[in-house]
């Protein structure tokens, strides 16, 4: 069908325009990027767009993660614009950590004019050839007259079941020709290969029976209750109050259920707490809602869970039954089939349900009492896990959001920082990147100016992307970076520790840079912490600094993250500390990652 | 796949016909074809053409080897792919039919050539070209016809195979015609 528009109405622009415009119909308010010769029309349509704030970051890679800093702690769709080539190259990192984390992003690069792709014209890449495999959808746009409607799919896809991101490649001579823009089509299309499907009564039925019989059950949440939103938090706090049942989260699920609700075990897996992996262990019914069964938080997979029937329910088929075999998959999203189970639940359970597992509850609680989370802050050294659970103290009450980049601090501040609400940890899980909280920082805090954010970094993770500083100068963003500096790459120093004879192989982080000079030279304020009694005031002053802070937390150099299921090992075969370590591993074990 | 090893039931590797309809736009195959390479399962034929030309949807008949456990996530995997529509394991729905073209080019002399122009007869190839010393057949059947053809071919002399792999489409009355309209047109 023809559409005629008298020349001169505000319908007709050229594709740029519309981009942008369609960008704003899709609720964009802020876009990361960093402008280059394939997307000058754009960076030129931005310009004259008053409606998009955009964030100039210093790498293309850090503006994929900020995106999804924003995306994780708002719920919305993140939004990028890079140029062509070593823009878009440099973005794929970003973009395989978000369909990794399912991150919904709109990624827009700019392409040479379609005349000369194939040329290798200058910055010339394949870019929709390169992220196919590491995006949930990409376009090239070839014909100007689709761009609207493929701007509007793109968020549509990039939202809806599992989310994840998607790529538009945006040749320079598309984004100047004219068109006449297109508004979303008000009947929304079916997003063509649906994940909906009907959710089954019946095992909804046998699975809240199976829930309600159990013995000894463990809910066992991840990232895909965050994904669902509030509601489906909520919900899952609801179904672990109704059944008294024991509650464990994958590191992408951390806050779905309060880390203070007396019924929730710590996080799982391979440095998850020694209750949470023996319940995992040892249960008879287990329900997976939102996670995948990582190898991160199964261990060795012929010795996983071994007497428990399994439920798993998730919102892409695909997950089910990929690692482990289950015994009901229900194909979903987490909140409706919450809200199904729960109503089920209530119909059928009766006064004698919550007294059938006290028993599991003693043996939990003899878990419990292992307190695998302990440690010993006895000398003037800073405890990386003291660092941060005095950090946690000082602001639970602040309701902070919290970044980290990847490696033992991570894992410490998984352990030892209570989340009480979902949206408020954003961690690189999936992909593992070193370098993504200082960037994603950096969305969090332009989606909630007001807000304290911190992005807890190691010393070798936070060189990685460092270049950052400057974006958080430029835009007065007050984060405060946590740096817990023990001068190795931690992460990989203990795994050389422990299955390389300490044959410590380039885990030295040689030549950091004084990092109270570094903070200066960008006109932010410097803190060093050399000893533990310095911490407690220290902390005061990182919080109540109004501008950024890089904090340097001299830490115990070679402390190692435990308690820790070793590589190849089972989740009945934790290690609590270094002296448990007498289990040779195993050589399949030295094997894996 | 994680390196972790799956749980140790030991079941058979079986070969499975999936039958797929695909928007015909660039890109489409690349992504079937990287999801195998990607994720490490293997392909044993794939053919592809557009079937509906108002629609702009092709057909990708693909064989692939596996255990049920990989088969299913195959499918699903296949499932996520966005111009992916329809997914349909022909394996498991039920009789279906499988059919191959070949091209085979044989050079041969003297007696040889009335020996490869009686076996043609007999598997009901069509000879599409002649020459003093060559002939081309062209032979379309089940996979395991041609097989058999080719290697009596290869005992007469030098040959040159071309093989469009397997194409598939189920038996009976069942059409994918109500699925396929719900699909909107472009």
């Amino acid at each position: 069908m023809k559409v005629f528009v008298q020349m001169g109405s505000d319908l007709q622009m050229n594709g740029a325009e519309a981009v942008i415009k369609a960008l704003v119909e899709n609720g964009v308010e802020v876009i990361f990027g960093y402008p280059g010769g394939a997307v000058l029309p754009l960076y030129d349509a931005l310009f004259k767009n008053k409606k998009i704030k955009h964030i100039l970051v210093r790498h293309e890679q850090a503006a994929v993660h900020a995106a999804e800093g924003y995306a994780r702690s708002t719920g919305k769709v993140g939004c990028v614009l890079v140029t062509s080539g070593p823009g878009a190259t440099n973005a794929i990192t970003g973009l395989t950590d978000a369909l990794m984390d399912s991150v919904p992003l709109v990624c827009l690069t700019g392409q040479v004019p379609t005349h000369l792709i194939g040329t290798d014209a200058f910055q010339e890449a394949d870019t929709t050839g390169i992220s196919r495999p590491c995006t949930k959808h990409n376009y090239l746009v070839k014909n100007a007259d689709l761009l609207c409607d493929i701007v509007h799919e793109a968020f549509a896809i990039a939202s809806s079941g599992r989310p994840g991101p998607v790529l538009i490649d945006l040749p320079k001579d598309i984004q100047l020709t004219d068109v006449i823009y297109k508004k979303k089509s008000t009947k929304i299309n079916k997003i063509r290969n649906n994940y909906e499907t009907i959710i089954d009564k019946n095992t909804i039925s046998i699975v809240a029976n199976l829930l309600v019989k159990a013995k000894k059950p463990i809910i066992y949440g991840g990232g895909g209750v965050v994904n669902a939103g509030p509601e489906a938090s909520s919900l899952l706090s609801e179904l672990v109050d109704l059944l008294n049942a024991p509650i464990t989260l994958t590191l992408m699920g951390l806050g779905a259920v309060s880390s203070e609700n007396k019924n929730f075990l710590g996080m799982l897996g391979m440095h998850g707490t020694y209750e949470a992996n023996m319940a995992m262990h040892n249960c008879d019914v287990m329900l997976n809602i939102g996670a995948r069964f990582d190898d991160r938080v199964t261990g060795r997979l012929n010795a996983f869970s071994p007497n428990s029937k399994k439920i798993h329910v998730d919102i892409d088929k695909s997950s089910i039954n990929k690692v482990v075999s289950v015994d009901y998959g229900i194909v979903g999203d987490a909140r409706k089939v919450l809200s199904l189970l729960i109503k089920e639940i209530i119909k059928i359970k009766d006064e004698t349900t919550n007294s059938l597992i006290n028993d599991w509850w003693t043996t939990i609680n003899e878990w419990r009492n292992k307190k695998s989370l302990h440690f010993n802050q006895t000398s003037k050294i800073i405890k990386p896990q003291q660092a941060i659970k005095s950090l946690y103290e000082k602001t639970k009450n602040m309701d902070p959001f919290i970044t980290t980049e990847v490696g033992q601090h991570q894992m410490w501040a998984a352990q030892y920082f209570g989340f009480s609400k979902p949206n408020h940890w954003m961690t690189s899980g999936g992909l593992g990147t070193m370098g993504y909280g200082l960037p994603s920082s950096v969305g969090v805090q332009v989606a909630h100016p007001n807000s304290l954010v911190i992005d807890i970094s190691g010393d070798a993770s936070f060189l990685m992307n460092m270049q950052e500083l400057s974006t958080i100068v430029q835009y007065k963003l007050p984060v405060k970076i946590f740096i817990l500096n023990n001068q190795w790459m931690g992460m990989v120093r203990q795994w050389q520790e422990l299955n390389h004879g300490t044959r410590y192989s380039e885990s030295y982080t040689e030549s950091l840079p004084d990092l109270i000079m570094l903070a200066k030279s960008f006109g932010i304020k410097g803190i060093r912490v050399n000893e533990i009694d310095e911490l407690d005031h220290s902390l005061d002053e990182i919080i109540n600094t109004d501008g950024p802070v890089i904090a340097d937390i001299r830490i115990e150099k070679e402390e190692n993250c435990f308690p820790m299921i070793p590589s190849g090992a089972a989740h009945n075969e934790m290690i609590l500390s270094a002296d448990d370590n007498n289990t040779n591993i195993s050589e399949v074990g030295l094997a894996l990652v | 796949m994680s390196v972790y090893q799956k749980n140790d039931i030991k079941e058979k590797e079986s070969s499975r016909t999936l039958s797929l309809i695909v928007d015909n736009q660039p890109g489409t195959l690349a992504r079937v074809i990287g999801l195998f390479s990607g994720r490490g399962y293997n392909i044993e034929s794939l053919t592809v053409t557009e079937v509906d030309n108002r629609r702009h949807l092709s057909r990708i008949s693909l064989v692939t080897r596996g255990t049920s456990m990989t088969i299913e996530q195959i499918k699903s995997q296949l499932l996520r792919i966005v111009p992916v529509h329809l997914v349909r394991d022909l394996t498991l729905e039920g009789p279906f039919i499988e059919c191959e073209l070949a091209l085979i080019k044989l050079v041969a002399q003297g007696s040889d050539r009335v020996e490869a122009l009686r076996i043609a007869e007999t598997f009901r190839a069509k000879t599409l070209d002649v020459t003093l010393s060559s002939f081309v057949f062209e032979l379309t059947g089940r996979p395991h016809k041609i097989d058999a053809f080719i290697c009596l071919m290869q005992s007469l002399g030098d040959t040159e195979i071309s093989r469009t792999g397997v194409s598939a489409i189920s038996r009976g009355s069942d059409t994918e015609t109500k699925i396929l309209e719900q699909i909107t047109l472009n």
